[in-house]
C-alpha cells in the first residue's frame, strides 16, 4: 500500500468516526426522550394536576401541590435574581468593562455559572436555614435566584456588548444622562438577548434538584406558605423514582415529562425569540 | 439632579457587580465556618481515611473522594474522544444546512435537566447495561492483565462505571459546543493552504486546526470536567451509594461527594456529621474551583493571543 493509500484510508476511517461520535451524541438524545415522551405520556392523567402527592401504596394522586410549589419557588427566584443580574451585567458591559471591578467580577462570575448547584444549596443551608432552625421555602428561592443570577449577568453583558457604541454616542450627543442611555437606548437595544438570557435561566433552574434538597426540602401536603417546607417537582421525582413503589414511580415519569417537556420549550422559544429578533 | 440619578444607577449597578464577587468568596468563607468543627477534629487526616460511620462520629473522605475523582475521570475518557468527532463533524464534514439543526440537538443534550438523566439512568439504563454492556467488557477487557481487575466482579449495572457514563454523555455537549467554537475561529487561510498542499480532511484538523486551537480544546475540557465533578442528580441515582469500597473493580457500587451530600445531608445530626459532608462540599468547592480556573485561563488565552473569541 503507498503512502496516498494509506493516508486516504486514514482520512476515511477518521471521518467516519467522527460520524459515529455524532450519531453516538444523538443516539442517547433520541432515546432519552423517547423514554422520558413513552413512559410519560401513560403516567399523564388530570389526577396529576389536581391531586396531592399520595402517601406510598394509594393508587391515585397527583403532583398538584409540587407543580404549584416548583411553579411558585422559580417564578419568586427568577424576579429576585433577574434584576440584580440584569443591573450587575449592566455594570460589566458599560461601566467596569475595562477596569479591576469589572474584569475581576466578571471572571467570578464565569466561575459562578459552572459551579456546582448543590454547593449553593450548602451555601444557602449555612446562611439560612442553620440560623433559621427550620427548613423553608424562602431558602429554595434564595438558593435557585443565586443560580440564575450568574446567568442573567452573563448573557446580559454579552448582549449589551454586542449594542454598537454609535447609538450611545448618538444619545449622548442628545444630551441624555447615561442611565437613559443605558435604560432607553442600549438595554433595550439588546432586549431580544437579554430575555433569552432569562428565559434560559428559568430553564436551567426548574429542574433544579440539588440546592432544594437541603433548603426548600419538600412536603407531602399542599402548602404556599414559604416559611414551610415546600413540595416543589424536582425533589419529588428524586423521592419516587428512588422508591420501590410502582404508583410513586409512574408519579415521577410523569413529573419528568412536564419539567422535560417545559424546560426544552423554553430552550427552543429562547433560541427563536433571539434569531427572530436578529433578523429584524 | 441628574447627576444625582446617574449617580445612584451606577452605584446600584456597581453594588450589584460586587455582590457576584462577594458571593463568592462567601461561599468559601461560610462553607469553612460550617466544617471547621470537622477540620479541627479530623485535620488532614479528613481526606485520606476510608470510613464514613455516622454513628461512630468516624469520618473520612476517601471513598466519596476516590468516586467523584474515578467517575469524572471515566466521563472524560469517554466525552473527549466523542466530542472531538462532534467537533469535527459540524465543522468540516456537516453539510451547511445541518449545521444548525444538528449543533442544537446536541446542545439539547445539556438543557436536560440531570434528574432526567438520573432516573432514566437508574431505571432504564442501568438494567441494559448489566444485562449487555458489563458482560461484554467483562468477556474482552476484563481477560486483560491488571487492566481486567477494573472490570471485575458480577455485572450489577449501577456503580462507579455506570456513573461515569452518564456523566459522560451529559458533558459532551458542553466539551462538543467549546470545541466547535474554537475549531471555526481557526483562520481559513490556515486550513486552506494546508488543503492547497494535497491535505486530507483529517490532515488538516489533526495538523493545523487542532494545534493551533490547543489551548482552546483543553480549556473545553477542563470546563467539561468542572461540571462532571459537581453534578450531583444523575450520579446519586446510579452510583450505588455505599461508603465501603474494597475492590478495584470500576463495576462496584460507590459514593461521591455529591451524592453523599444528596443522601445524607437533610438527615445528618447537627455536629460533626454534619460538619464532615460541609467539609465534604467545601473540597468539592476547592477542587471544582481550581479546575474551573485553568479552564477559563486557557480560554481567554486563546481568545487574547490569537483572536478568536471565548
Amino acid at each position: 500500500m503507498n503512502l496516498l493509500m494509506r493516508r486516504k484510508l486514514i482520512n476515511r476511517i477518521a471521518l467516519t468516526l467522527s460520524m459515529g461520535a455524532m450519531l453516538f451524541g444523538l443516539f442517547w438524545l433520541t432515546w432519552i426522550l423517547w423514554t422520558v415522551f413513552d413512559l410519560g405520556v401513560s403516567g399523564l392523567s388530570l389526577n396529576l394536576f389536581t391531586q396531592m402527592t399520595p402517601p406510598p401504596g394509594a393508587s391515585d394522586g397527583g403532583l398538584l401541590n409540587a407543580i404549584a410549589g416548583s411553579v411558585l419557588m422559580v417564578t419568586l427566584a427568577t424576579l429576585l435574581g433577574t434584576p440584580i443580574g440584569i443591573l450587575a451585567g449592566v455594570y460589566l458591559a458599560e461601566y467596569g468593562r475595562f477596569n479591576v471591578l469589572g474584569q475581576t467580577t466578571r471572571f467570578i462570575n464565569d466561575l459562578l455559572l459552572s459551579a456546582p448547584s448543590i454547593v449553593i444549596g450548602l451555601f444557602v443551608y449555612a446562611l439560612i436555614v442553620a440560623n433559621t432552625g427550620k427548613f423553608s421555602a424562602w431558602s429554595g428561592v434564595v438558593a435557585l435566584a443565586l443560580i440564575v443570577l450568574p446567568v442573567v449577568v452573563r448573557t446580559t453583558e454579552n448582549m449589551l456588548q454586542l449594542v454598537p457604541n454609535t447609538l450611545r454616542e448618538a444619545a449622548f450627543a442628545l444630551g441624555a444622562p447615561k442611565r437613559v442611555v443605558i435604560s432607553k437606548v442600549t438595554l433595550r437595544a439588546a432586549r431580544a438577548g437579554v430575555v433569552t438570557g432569562v428565559l434560559l435561566a428559568i430553564a436551567r433552574i426548574a429542574g433544579e434538584t440539588a440546592p432544594l434538597l437541603f433548603t426548600a426540602l419538600s412536603n407531602q401536603f399542599w402548602t404556599l406558605n414559604l416559611n414551610e417546607p415546600m413540595a416543589n417537582l424536582p425533589v419529588t421525582i428524586f423521592k419516587f423514582a428512588m422508591s420501590p413503589f410502582v404508583e410513586w414511580q409512574q408519579l415521577a415519569w410523569a413529573g419528568v415529562f412536564l419539567i422535560t417537556l417545559g424546560v426544552l420549550a423554553l430552550n427552543i422559544i429562547a433560541r427563536v425569540f433571539l434569531r427572530a429578533e436578529k433578523l429584524n | 439632579m441628574t447627576k444625582l440619578g446617574d449617580r445612584l444607577f451606577s452605584g446600584v449597578a456597581r453594588s450589584f457587580a460586587v455582590l457576584t464577587l462577594v458571593l463568592l468568596a462567601g461561599i468559601i468563607v461560610a462553607l469553612t465556618v460550617a466544617s471547621w468543627p470537622s477540620i479541627q477534629a479530623y485535620g488532614i487526616g479528613f481526606l485520606f481515611s476510608p470510613e464514613w460511620n455516622p454513628p461512630m462520629e468516624k469520618f473520612g473522605a476517601l471513598v466519596p473522594v476516590y468516586g467523584t475523582l474515578v467517575t469524572a475521570l471515566i466521563a472524560l475518557v469517554i466525552a473527549v474522544p466523542v466530542s472531538f468527532g462532534i467537533a469535527l463533524f459540524l465543522t468540516e464534514l456537516s453539510p451547511r444546512w445541518l449545521r444548525r439543526p444538528l449543533g442544537t440537538a446536541i446542545e439539547l443534550l445539556a438543557a436536560i435537566p440531570s434528574i432526567v438523566y438520573g432516573m432514566w439512568g437508574l431505571l432504564v439504563f442501568a438494567p441494559i447495561f448489566a444485562q449487555y454492556v458489563q458482560p461484554a467488557l467483562q468477556n474482552t477487557l476484563g481477560h486483560l492483565p491488571l487492566i481486567g481487575r477494573l472490570f471485575a466482579g458480577p455485572p450489577l449495572g449501577i456503580g462507579l462505571l455506570c456513573a461515569g457514563v452518564i456523566l459522560a454523555i451529559m458533558i459532551i455537549p458542553y466539551i462538543a459546543s467549546v470545541m466547535r467554537d474554537v475549531f471555526e475561529v481557526t483562520p481559513a487561510m490556515l486550513k486552506e493552504s494546508a488543503y492547497g498542499l494535497g491535505c486530507t480532511t483529517w490532515e488538516v484538523v489533526w495538523r493545523v486546526v487542532l494545534p493551533y486551537t490547543k489551548t482552546g480544546v483543553v480549556g473545553g475540557v477542563m470546563l467539561g470536567l468542572g461540571r462532571a465533578l459537581g453534578e450531583t442528580m444523575a450520579v446519586t441515582f446510579v452510583i450505588g451509594n455505599t461508603n465501603f469500597l474494597s475492590t478495584a473493580s470500576l463495576f462496584a457500587p460507590g459514593n461521591s461527594i455529591t451524592s453523599a451530600l444528596a443522601n445524607e445531608f437533610a438527615e445528618a445530626d447537627p455536629g460533626l456529621h454534619t460538619a464532615a459532608l460541609m467539609e465534604l462540599g467545601l473540597i468539592l468547592f476547592v477542587i471544582t474551583l481550581c479546575v474551573l480556573v485553568v479552564s477559563k485561563l486557557l480560554l481567554q488565552r486563546l481568545s487574547k493571543g490569537e483572536g478568536g473569541r471565548s
